[in-house]
């Protein structure tokens, strides 16, 4: 659904949001960006399931939600307003073009309320970039995040194993055999 | 009548979730002809939620797959008069139901009796402490219905689930083991209790050195493989971790799909409609009897389903809005007081505590919805909390219901949400982590109430219910003192570190606490503070019956389908051998 410019922008967010290191891939590896784009171009995306009438007011945070944009619009509108912010504020550089740091430095302005974003709340637009790297890094491979079960093995996960009968009782043990997805393992596919 | 009318049935049955099944079975099972009429699409565990695909955090506990879309009914919500309510148009605190089985489709199964003295709450803290403990503007209630009422129908849910537990009061006499403040039960659980996970062991140890008396959650995750006497088998739990939100791909947890449907489809005299929403309870001219109800078929089509016998079972939310959209029952005024319908709607008061090890692997991701060791001491009678200052109480739990990563991978205090020192945290925390909870009580109140919203409307132009509620300062003070108590065990069991969550004011629709939504169409014996007198039949209608929690007068610290199966076997007894014989009122108005 994302334009491949819009794209890159995502990418280099959910690699910062979750950076490569010695524990594993990040982000961009664990295919988090292609998740949240397809995400965003089915059911969820377009709020298919939620209530939508108006009229739309301003409510308490008790109140929960109550924007009529759905997931998509907001996310295509922050991933704009972050890249004429950056074009605007460094001299014509893109937010995938600045280094490791600077990139830290604006998400987390944008996190916690001191930078804001021309045209878009920008923390709500930060909130919900966060919640869907972080579905994308631990969700089922299916739905296109977590590669390699990345998400499940940097903790321990073991998936959709769905039986842990003689588990139960071996209290404290180390749980030994690999993750596994709805799919499969990525063994069995290399091997087949 | 409509052209497009049907067939009379003897009996229509608004709603298929734990409640309109039970009745269905009992009813069918005498012979009467019923329809049930259910909004949600027909769903089994074959076709719905096999072990291939049931374990998808994503798609059940985090998309809500098996909860009703808010485009087709939500709520509108304030926590108190002078603002302005708003629609829930994503479903966060509760999680309502849609579908064949409702709510005992993706339930957790903790299934819990209530005590004997939580049916006559007012007269037993009056007697007991006082009306004085009683805070003035508390519309707590009795029942109408006593625990020994209700045991041989505890009993009849327990037999036909399978539930695993341990009994701690056979017949008045004291059982090792297991819950020794609950009231007496005629045998002990159909099935042993689960096994316990590390966890559990460990909260369980730490509690009883302080003098608690720990038991083992009784659970409708069943322990073990058990035939029900309807014939039909119900599987061993195999602690998979995605139970709560999700349907059982094993057929071993109690739901209508594993506990009644495959003896529900053998019987001729049984229909039911799926994707049938209904819009209004049809009734005589005088308004004395119903005729009916209307409602849309699953091609948008208007029908009208004639029947003797009208069975509202569509979940709180429902069943108040059905009542007040249908003009049934004079609509409570919060102003004076006066009216029932929407009156002393309640909730659950819940807390938390999160432990985190440095070294031990409690394996989070096994799990089941209801295994865990629990301790009842706080809500024991002989505990005075009129002395501390509020009234109620709480119990505290080890469950273990499975470490789904996306919802569930808490970090120590002080860790970012994203970035390496988050995904350090992260790699270190999930595997050695501990959550307790304590589940507490909610009062019913002036306060706190049900009734139409001005202004919101579903997609077919009626009325949305609007909900006005927040926690009671009595209930906050309870649940305080009760996650100070869990904070000690806690504290007892030695993690490196520990984050207490004590539950503060405004009550808020956005983090998920429990769909434990009670009241609104009370039980009582006085038509002028109840919807339906003690068999849930309606004080206005003597062909009605409303069923469900709605009928909870407030809420006690359990969860609730234990005794909302109860109340409904009570009922469907109550229909069979008092109604049928002499249709009309079962107490005179
Ligand atoms: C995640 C979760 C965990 C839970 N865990 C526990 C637990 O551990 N222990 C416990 O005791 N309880 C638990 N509960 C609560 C439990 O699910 C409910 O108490 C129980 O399912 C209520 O049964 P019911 O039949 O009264 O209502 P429901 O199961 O909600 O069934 C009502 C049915 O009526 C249908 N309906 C509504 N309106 C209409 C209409 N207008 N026309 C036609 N049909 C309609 C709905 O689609 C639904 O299928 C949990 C609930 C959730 C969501
Ligand atoms: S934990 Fe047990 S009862 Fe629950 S879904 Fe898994 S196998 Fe079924």
């Amino acid at each position: 659904m994302l334009t491949l410019a819009e794209a890159a922008t995502l990418e280099a967010i959910v690699d910062r949001l979750i950076p490569p290191d010695e524990l594993g891939p990040g982000g961009r590896e664990a295919g988090c960006a292609l998740f949240i784009d397809r995400q965003l171009a089915g059911p969820f995306g377009r709020s298919e399931s939620l209530y939508l009438l108006p009229p739309f007011l301003d409510g308490t945070p008790e109140q929960g939600l109550q924007s009529p944009l759905t997931p998509a619009v907001r996310m295509r509108a922050g991933l704009a307003a972050l890249e004429a912010h950056c074009r605007a504020a460094f001299v014509g550089r893109a937010f995938a073009a600045l280094p490791p740091a600077g990139q830290d430095r604006l998400l987390s302005e944008i996190e916690d309320g001191t930078r804001s974003l021309a045209g878009v709340n920008a923390r709500a637009w930060f909130d919900l970039v966060l919640q869907m790297t972080m579905e994308g890094f631990f969700a089922d491979p299916i739905h296109g995040g977590n590669r390699q079960m990345a998400g499940w093995r940097l903790i321990g996960f073991p998936g959709a194993r769905y039986d842990y009968r003689d588990w139960v009782e071996r209290h404290g043990a180390a749980y030994t055999l690999p993750p596994v997805g709805i799919g499969g393992r990525p063994g069995w596919h290399d091997a087949g | 009548m409509p052209a497009d009318a049907l067939p009379a049935a003897d009996v229509v049955i608004i709603g298929f979730g734990w409640s309109g099944a039970l009745i269905a079975e009992a009813l069918s099972a005498a012979g009467l002809g019923v329809v049930v009429l259910e909004r949600g699409p027909y769903r089994d565990t074959a076709s719905d939620f096999p072990p291939g695909f049931a374990p998808d955090e994503l798609r059940y506990a985090v998309r809500h797959d098996l909860v009703v879309p808010t485009a087709q009914n939500t709520i509108t919500f304030r926590n108190r008069v002078g603002q302005t309510a708003l629609p829930v148009r994503q479903w966060g605190s509760f999680l309502p139901a849609s579908g064949a089985g409702g709510g005992g489709v993706h339930w957790n199964g903790q299934t819990w009796r209530f005590r004997p003295s939580d049916f006559v709450l007012r007269s037993h803290l009056a007697n007991a402490h006082g009306h004085d403990v009683i805070p003035s503007d508390a519309t707590i209630q009795d029942w109408g219905v006593s625990y020994a009422e209700l045991e041989p129908f505890y009993d009849r849910f327990e037999y036909l689930a399978g539930i695993s537990g341990r009994a701690g009061n056979l017949r008045g006499h004291r059982q090792e083991g297991g819950n020794p403040f609950e009231g007496p039960r005629q045998r002990d659980y159909p099935t042993p209790p689960m096994r316990m996970t590390l966890a559990p062991t460990r909260f369980a140890e730490a509690a009883r050195a302080l003098g608690y008396h720990p038991f083992p959650q009784p659970s409708a995750n069943l322990s073990e493989p058990y035939t029900n006497s309807l014939g039909v088998v119900i599987g061993p739990c195999s602690y998979c971790g995605f139970c709560e939100r999700f349907g059982c791909g094993n057929y071993s947890k109690a739901s209508p799909q594993t506990v009644l449907m495959p003896a529900l489809r053998r019987r001729p005299n049984v229909a039911l409609r799926t994707g049938a929403e209904v819009l209004e309870i049809a009734r005589t001219p005088d308004g004395r009897h119903a005729r009916g109800v209307r409602y849309v078929d699953a091609d948008g089509i208007e029908r009208y389903q004639r029947a003797e016998l009208v069975i509202l079972a569509a979940y709180t939310f429902e069943n108040v809005r059905l009542l007040l959209l249908s003009g049934i029952g004079q609509p409570y005024d919060p102003r004076d007081g006066s009216g029932v319908v929407g009156r002393n709607y309640a909730y659950q008061t819940t807390a938390s505590v999160q432990l985190f090890f440095d070294e031990t692997r409690f394996n989070p991701f096994i799990g089941a919805g209801a295994l865990g060791m629990v301790v009842d001491d706080l809500n024991a009678e002989g505990r005075d909390h009129a002395r501390l200052g509020f009234i109620g109480g709480a119990h505290l739990a080890a469950m273990q219901s499975g470490g789904r990563p996306i919802q569930s991978r808490p970090t120590r205090p002080g860790t970012p949400r994203w970035g390496g020192a988050w995904k350090h945290a992260v790699a270190r925390d999930y595997l050695r982590n501990v959550r307790l909870g304590a589940s507490g009580s909610s009062l019913s109140h002036r306060g706190a109430w049900l009734d139409l919203d001005p202004t919101y409307q579903d997609r077919h132009g009626r009325r949305l219910l609007r909900m006005t509620f927040d926690f009671h300062a009595n209930d906050l003070r309870m649940i305080q003192h009760a996650t100070d108590r869990l904070a000690e065990i806690g504290r007892a069991m030695g993690p490196a570190e520990m984050v207490v969550n004590q539950r503060h004011g405004p009550y808020s629709v956005v983090p998920y606490q429990s769909t434990h939504n009670v009241g609104g169409a009370v039980m009582g014996p006085d038509p002028t503070t109840s919807v339906v007198n003690p068999w849930l039949q309606s004080w206005d209608v003597a062909n009605l019956f409303v069923v469900g929690a709605s009928s909870f007068p407030q809420n006690p610290s359990y969860n609730p389908t234990g005794t909302v199966a109860a109340l409904a076997l009570h009922a469907a007894n109550a229909i069979l051998t008092r109604y049928l014989p002499a249709p009309g009122p079962l107490v005179p108005r």
